[in-house]
């Protein structure tokens, strides 16, 4: 277990939440690839601080991204919820007007 | 060695777990298959020393996820067990983009040249976590409060029904309030 091999898997679990972003249709399925691309970046954070600079002031960053992942998923949630309530709406093209 | 081991096993089931997410055919298996993902990175944490911040991963995800599947009972009008579904949208695409930023992340971890460590860890990681947001680092705690409390506030007035503007109008003027069932204090 070294830095590289930690920063390696950190890259997988935010590629692989970048494809689901970016590919699925549903809400909720988007929702799950941006926690996934934040799960990496939890690793790695971990990963340059027990590496690079075990410092307690560190992990207060690591606290932080797990604070954004929490208010990411509850504002989702109300999104879809609010989407669904008004519009009967649970796919992401359904909900495209921004983008016209 | 079993902490390389084990760092491996870890490494492994939560990439292929990740990738599970977007491959089995059932919402309901795609949030347990990114639950154990997110045990596995927790574990790894662990691992890695930080005892509480991998804690708090595994058992807010494991809640977080749990709170999935029953939003997608909710929500999804099917029984997301069993009914087989592929709803995505430019496939072809997205994998692209994802290997290419897989590749360029992966050779920014090997190429760069990264520094040796500096200092050592606290005897006990936790406690010297907890003085640190206590003391010098306060108001990041503090703003992370807020923004957690406007969470709240915010996703309650989200996905609220009814609000007080259905119930007194725009203007928030109309005596008696337009409810549903009539009745109560004042009404």
């Amino acid at each position: 277990m070294i830095l590289q091999t930690v920063l390696l898997v950190a890259a997988a679990l935010f590629s692989v939440g970048l494809y689901g972003a970016l590919s699925q249709q549903v809400v909720v399925m988007v929702m799950m690839g941006l926690e996934l691309m934040l799960n990496g970046l939890i690793l790695a954070a971990a990963g340059f601080w027990w590496f690079l600079s075990p410092d307690p002031s560190g992990q207060v960053l690591l606290l932080v991204i797990i604070a954004a992942m929490t208010v990411e998923m509850a504002m989702g949630f109300a999104v879809a919820t609010a989407l669904h309530r008004v519009r009967r709406a649970d796919m992401t093209d359904m909900a495209a007007d921004l983008s016209r | 060695m079993i902490t390389h081991v084990a760092f491996w096993i870890l490494a492994i089931g939560a990439a292929l777990t990740g990738a599970a997410v977007f491959i089995v055919n059932s919402m309901a298996r795609a949030s347990y298959a990114l639950a154990v993902s997110f045990i596995c990175v927790g574990l790894q944490v662990l691992l890695l020393q930080q005892n509480y911040v991998g804690v708090v991963t595994i058992l807010m995800m494991v809640m977080e996820m749990a709170v999935m599947a029953v939003y997608m009972v909710m929500f999804m009008g099917m029984n997301p067990a069993l009914m087989p579904m592929s709803m995505v949208h430019d496939k072809r695409h997205a994998l692209a983009v994802s290997i290419g930023v897989f590749l360029l992340l992966a050779a920014g971890a090997l190429l760069t040249p990264w520094p040796a460590r500096r200092g050592t860890p606290p005897a006990d990681v936790t406690a010297a976590l907890g003085e640190e947001l206590m003391e010098p680092k306060m108001l990041v705690m503090a703003a992370v409060g807020v923004v957690m409390a406007a969470t709240i506030v915010a996703g309650v007035v989200l996905a609220a029904h009814r609000t007080r503007y259905d119930r007194f109008g725009d203007d928030l003027r109309r005596r008696p309030a337009r409810d549903p069932q009539p009745g109560g204090v004042g009404r």
